[in-house]
């Protein structure tokens, strides 16, 4: 089932322009910018394994905010509410349309994984991010508010697909679902703090497509875990020659 | 503003339909989605044409939903045209690579014509 974004009226402007590759503006200098410069979106269709389309919702039961105002701060702060040791680089703005942010996630083991997002929808209600190649899901993530009964809810959609089989092997063996499920969880928790609120979050999950994509294995060449873990002696040297 | 805003009209043609869209197509649009693509299968139709001539509005939710009726006629074997999208929707059928996936056609009868190509 899919849980209803808010709608806007009607402004077309949140929408990004098509782009043939992405490219980052500005990195700051302590985030590793590998796996997203000059890659292409991985798009809705593409991606290896099994379509998952899983919602992570919490009610802010309590607070006196509307849907409005919450996508305005989570906009305006969205890495400050990811579990420790992981950074999304935006733009100092926030996220806005079009923009194309950095991820730099912690993975097991302490090696530091990067990869990226693009910014293709905003509206004052919500905002969509897809994901490039070699990223772990190819798919989209849409991030919302509602007002139900006169409490506002938060939610994440994410419709995706495990980009490549090693990524597709650590979801069947539950690992990458735990990971994944706890990240969006913890986001929604410290969201949910910010404005006063101890949030249980709930979630749904729903397998949309259990086929694998055979013709989408040669992604596991641009497996940004891949060419992470390749990179993480450069980047230890890197750190050492930089100026203190 | 939390609302539906859609109808839909599906037109059983022999061996494909036409699914016309008018208003918005966003994430309260599910029910009324799925149930035209149901329509539009009744007869064993191998090809669904989405007529998106009066469509006013396409947000992220409802990219997804139109995902979600593409992986049910994939399984069925059904192929997904489109036709009637403007400039502005086509450019966002390109942005989230659903292009690649379903055929865009100008109009409702060049989609028909391609359908015998």
């Amino acid at each position: 089932m899919t849980n209803p974004t808010p709608e806007t009226p009607h402004t077309d402007a949140g929408w990004a322009k098509p782009v043939d590759t992405l490219s980052v503006k500005d990195a700051p200098s302590e985030a590793i910018n590998l796996n997203v410069e000059g890659r292409h979106l991985s798009g809705l269709v593409h991606g290896f394994g099994q379509m998952w389309q899983k919602t992570y919702r919490v009610n802010l039961s309590g607070a006196s905010v509307t849907p409005q105002e919450v996508i305005k701060t989570w906009k305006e702060n969205f890495p400050k509410y990811w579990p420790e040791g992981n950074n999304l680089y935006v733009p100092l703005t926030g996220i806005q349309t079009g923009e194309v942010g950095l991820i730099n996630l912690t993975a097991p083991g302490g090696l530091k994984l990067s990869t990226g997002i693009m910014v293709i929808y905003t509206d004052d209600v919500s905002f969509s991010f897809m994901t490039p190649e070699g990223h772990m899901f190819a798919g989209m993530l849409t991030f919302s508010a509602y007002e139900e009964d006169e409490v506002t809810t938060v939610q994440i959609q994410a419709l995706i697909r495990a980009s490549d089989p090693i990524y597709e092997l650590s979801f069947r063996l539950g690992f990458g679902h735990k990971s994944e499920d706890q990240f969006w969880h913890s986001t929604l928790e410290n969201l949910a703090t910010e404005f006063g609120v101890q949030g249980q979050v709930q979630q749904e999950n729903e397998l949309i497509d259990p086929r694998m994509q055979w013709n989408e294995v040669n992604n596991v060449w641009r497996n940004a875990g891949v060419r992470s873990a390749l990179y993480a002696p450069v980047a230890a040297v890197k750190n050492l020659l930089r100026p203190a | 503003m939390q609302t539906l805003n859609l109808t839909t009209n599906v037109r059983n043609i022999n061996g494909y339909s036409v699914i016309d869209f008018e208003g918005e197509v966003n994430g309260f649009a599910e029910k009324m989605l799925m149930d035209a693509y149901q329509q539009a299968s009744q007869n064993n139709a191998k090809v669904i044409i989405f007529n998106f001539d009066k469509l006013e509005y396409l947000n992220s939710s409802g990219i997804g939903l139109l995902v979600t009726i593409l992986i049910r006629a994939q399984r069925q074997n059904q192929r997904l045209l489109a036709c009637g999208l403007s400039e502005h929707y086509r450019e966002i059928f390109t942005l989230t690579r659903l292009d690649e996936a379903i055929g865009i056609y100008d109009t409702e009868s060049d989609a028909i014509t391609s359908i015998s190509m």
